[in-house]
């Protein structure tokens, strides 16, 4: 055992990728599909996983997560579908606009914070919009395994149902879509009532489709472990605020559209992490000293933590007050 | 009253707490002995849970005591079983027909709602869901690690391992899975060497 | 690489002998004058040339033998190998890690080939060259946990990633420290630990799970752990206590040299891509005091570390009886020299037994 610990490097370990395929599937959604630069299979994955896309978008390294969307089983290729977000931080705009087939980037080896319970009698699915994504790797797994399953996914329109029409094509008995322009809804309630003991539901899409599910399944006497969901917590824009780095003695300035985490990245201090979007609690940091309020928007920290003023998640959290400084 | 105290144990020792009215698209109770009285407890909280409730009740010692007040509960099912081992099919069907929203309350000895208990997550409940309440003896199941035998009821430490003859050490560390706790030879170090029984929680 | 695999039991007449080299590379767990708990996780990401932290599974001269014994527990308690229905997955995942790594790290003695799903093992030291179907269990002899832990030195836990938390849902569990698989099979990770005294408090298991849920592929972490064996018994097993537990009261100030074992666990932790499972490979090396000692610097320290542990940890750890005894031997080779920190020899540097 070494007397000093070897530094643990920021983030998953990487991959060297190029652009294989870009796919536009409608006015909003593009698949990009990547295979190594190395011409090695991809490392197998769980369903459920996402990659964290590392952007050279000239002024700044982006890194955003995307599920995984590919069967897991075809480690030829890795592949994502990106929304084009207009109004959001510039990521998907970067995906859309700026990458080419040929162009060389930088995947994490899969990550998993939505994984399947392998124990589940049926496994539903509920997906809104692009939370379909996930989804199309569980159903290639549980297709091959033999496992029951059973899809509902709501889109905004025929034109925008990203993978609608394959997977009713493939699937007609199991999967169901429902569109928003024709009134259709998920009759969420009865659905529940009839599963069997031992479903477990994962959910993916909208925060309020999120919270929708919990509490519906809560109310109808659903173990809260049977119910699963993800929601990528994009850093949401907040006030300029300053930072000091006690142990890199220096002092950053967060501003409005990039994260605490970004912000100390961009001053070329090598933070760890893993998720960037507030869940997996690799980024957790010590706050030395503060004289303010924090806007915790992390899943990681219990509200003790939170009210402790002692630690904060970066990738995702905020501050507003006269000063702050974290032990980095 | 038949509510005991347990002393605060290590983190693999269950830990019962009171029954209370839970959301749920139907409800399953099965009981022993005193825990009649967590049901009958529960009932004057919500006459109307139990009163949709399916129960499962093995009086073994108390005999009719609770069978007319459980009755009076008029829940829509109410079965009287003369041991667990007698239940057991009846429970398995129950949660084998069953679907998502069945809440599930034990109530009695630590050895019926263990063993119920891993009945219903062997369906797909998770024990974190599963309520329980103690009511009634302490006496423990013990699993004899060496033969793999579990002896019912015991009340003191050490005991005799029903099964192969060893004398056992009553540990706290428990198994979901077996609803047991773990015996291990008392005098292996040093063969003969047997302290006298004490009562447990003496 | 070349190994001189040793004949040799590890029960009966307890024939294990360790080598120079073995006494040499021996995973020494200490790297101050005293012990506490402590979360000490570090990469799993080689180490220095032929130590026992070099491969990702360190294959020693006790390899053929201890598969041996593991083969003998095996057949007189199957229930030593158990897996949970759903963590068949899991168990595919191990065994590609298992041979993957072994293929790559010793080349000159195992053999993994490759055509789509169509896999071709061969194990030189253990006379193996089998065919079968990746993923399909019809093809294996038995479950592939078992199958390839039945070749691979160690016991091992597979654990479940669920709800933020991890189920001990399968394993191979043979050359334990005094703890039952089949009573503890599908617990989580405090309920494992719940005999452990002190170390909740501590806090040391919430921090150590926080570590585990986050260990991710290709970015495996290892730390150590230790205890006490009278005779070189690898199966110190609750099942078995009732037939090895009184050689601890055969320990006398003649035979203690030879027979007092130092037991160290290597646990080096693994994320499964397929499954998502963790795997938690427990290596247990075993050293007689009296090889120990031949150590100057490790003398010094053993004797330190046993002298200042608290009651509750050596109750535990299973040797408190025999303290007075273990004292007593390992003064002899302490001549109160300062000690340099860290766990190597350092033969260079620690002078001889000023005694």
């Amino acid at each position: 055992m070494s007397a000093a610990p070897q530094k643990t490097k920021a983030g998953a370990e990487k991959i060297d990728v190029i652009v294989s395929a870009i796919v536009p599937l409608n006015e909003l959604v593009t698949r990009f599909e990547f295979k190594r630069t190395d011409g090695a299979p991809f490392p197998p994955f769980s369903p459920g996983s996402h990659t964290v896309v590392e952007m050279d978008d000239d002024r700044r390294t982006r890194l955003n997560p995307y599920s995984l969307m590919s069967d897991p089983a075809d480690t030829s290729t890795y592949a994502i579908s990106v929304r084009r977000d207009d109004a959001g931080r510039g990521g998907s705009l970067f995906l859309h606009n700026r990458v080419e087939v040929g162009d060389r980037m930088m995947l994490s080896y899969p990550v998993n914070l939505f994984p399947l319970d392998l124990r589940a009698r049926k496994h539903v699915f509920l997906a809104g919009g692009i939370g379909i994504t996930p989804f199309m790797a569980m159903i290639a797994h549980l297709e091959r395994m033999g496992h029951r399953w059973e899809l509902h996914y709501t889109c905004r329109s025929k034109a925008l149902g990203t993978y609608a029409e394959d997977l009713t094509l493939k699937h007609p008995n199991k999967a169901h879509v429902y569109y928003d322009d024709q009134e259709q809804r998920i009759a969420l309630e009865e659905l529940l009532d009839g599963q069997p003991l031992g479903t477990h539901v994962y959910v993916c899409g909208p925060k309020g489709m999120i919270e929708w599910v919990h509490r519906t399944a809560a109310a109808h006497g659903w173990p809260e472990e049977n119910v699963h969901s993800e929601e990528f917590l994009a850093p949401q824009p907040g006030k300029p605020f300053e930072v000091r780095l006690c142990k890199s003695g220096i002092t950053v300035q967060v501003g409005e559209n990039e994260s605490l985490l970004e912000a100390i990245e961009r001053c070329g201090v090598d933070a760890p992490f893993l998720c960037r979007g507030g869940s997996c609690g690799q980024c957790e940091t010590d706050v030395v000293e503060a004289d303010g309020t924090f806007d915790h928007r992390d899943h990681w920290l219990d509200e003790e933590e939170h009210a402790s003023g002692k630690k904060i998640m970066p990738c995702v959290s905020r501050f507003v007050g006269k000063s702050l400084v974290l032990d980095r | 009253m038949s509510k005991f105290q347990f002393p605060e144990s290590i983190p693999s020792r269950p830990v019962y707490g009171t029954l209370e009215p839970r959301p749920g698209k139907a409800h399953l109770m099965i009981a022993d002995a005193e825990g009649a009285e967590a049901l009958l407890d529960l009932a004057s909280v919500d006459a109307d849970l139990v009163r949709a409730a399916h129960i499962i009740y093995i009086p073994k010692k108390t005999g009719d005591t609770y069978v007319e007040k459980l009755r009076a509960l008029g829940p829509s099912q109410l079965h009287l079983s003369p041991t667990y081992e007698a239940s057991v099919q009846r429970i398995r069907r129950v949660l084998a027909d069953a679907h998502m929203g069945l809440q599930v309350y034990l109530a009695g000895t630590e050895g019926l709602m263990g063993q119920a208990e891993a009945e219903a997550t062997h369906a797909g409940i998770p024990h974190g869901a599963i309520q329980s309440e103690h009511r009634g003896s302490v006496a423990r199941r013990m699993q004899c690690v060496h033969c793999k035998g579990i002896t019912e009821d015991v009340m003191t430490d050490p005991f005799v391992c029903a099964h192969c003859g060893l004398h056992l050490f009553v540990r706290d560390h428990y198994s979901r899975r077996l609803a047991a706790f773990q015996g291990v030879c008392v005098d292996a170090e040093d063969p003969g060497n047997v302290p006298d029984p004490v009562e447990l929680y003496s | 690489m070349t190994i001189q695999f040793n004949e040799e039991t590890f029960r009966d007449d307890y024939s294990f002998r360790n080598s120079d080299r073995a006494i040499r590379r021996f995973p020494f767990p200490f790297h101050e004058d005293s012990y506490m708990y402590s979360v000490n996780m570090e990469r799993h990401q080689g180490g220095p040339a032929g130590s026992v932290y070099e491969m990702r599974f360190d294959v020693d001269e006790h390899y053929v033998s201890e598969m041996q014994d593991r083969a003998l527990v095996l057949s007189e308690d199957p229930l030593r190998c158990q897996s949970l229905p759903h963590m068949t997955l899991a168990g595919w995942d191990t065994l590609e890690l298992i041979m993957v790594s072994k293929s790559e790290d010793y080349p000159d003695l195992f053999e993994l080939h490759r055509d789509g799903d169509r896999w071709r093992w061969i194990n030189k030291p253990m006379g193996i060259d089998h065919s079968f179907t990746f993923l399909d269990e019809t093809t294996l002899p038995c479950g592939p946990l078992e199958y390839i832990t039945r070749q691979a030195q160690g016991d091992f836990a597979v654990l479940d990633q669920r709800d933020d938390m991890l189920y001990m849902d399968a394993g191979m569990v043979t050359t334990q420290a005094d703890w039952s698989l089949d009573f503890d099979i599908g617990m989580d990770f405090f309920e494992w630990h719940a005999p452990v005294p002190l170390a909740h408090e501590m806090g040391i298991f919430k921090r150590a799970l926080k570590f585990l849920l986050n260990v991710r592929q290709a970015a495996p972490a290892r730390r150590l752990n230790w205890t006490m064996t009278v005779n070189p018994l690898l199966d110190t097993s609750p099942e078995n206590y009732h037939k090895w537990g009184v050689q601890k009261a055969t320990l006398t100030s003649e035979n203690i040299g030879a027979k007092q074992h130092l037991r160290v666990e290597l646990q080096t932790f693994h994320r499964l891509p397929r499954s998502n499972a963790l795997l938690f490979p427990i290596r247990c090396y075993l050293i007689a005091f009296q090889d120990l000692v031949t150590i100057p610097k490790w003398g010094r320290r053993l004797h330190r570390v046993v002298r200042d542990l608290p009651e509750e940890l050596a109750d535990y750890k299973g040797f408190i009886a025999n303290r007075p005894l273990i004292l007593d031997y390992l003064g002899r080779y302490d001549d109160g020299l300062p000690t340099s920190p860290g766990v190597w020899p350092d033969l260079e540097m620690e002078p001889p037994l000023q005694k």
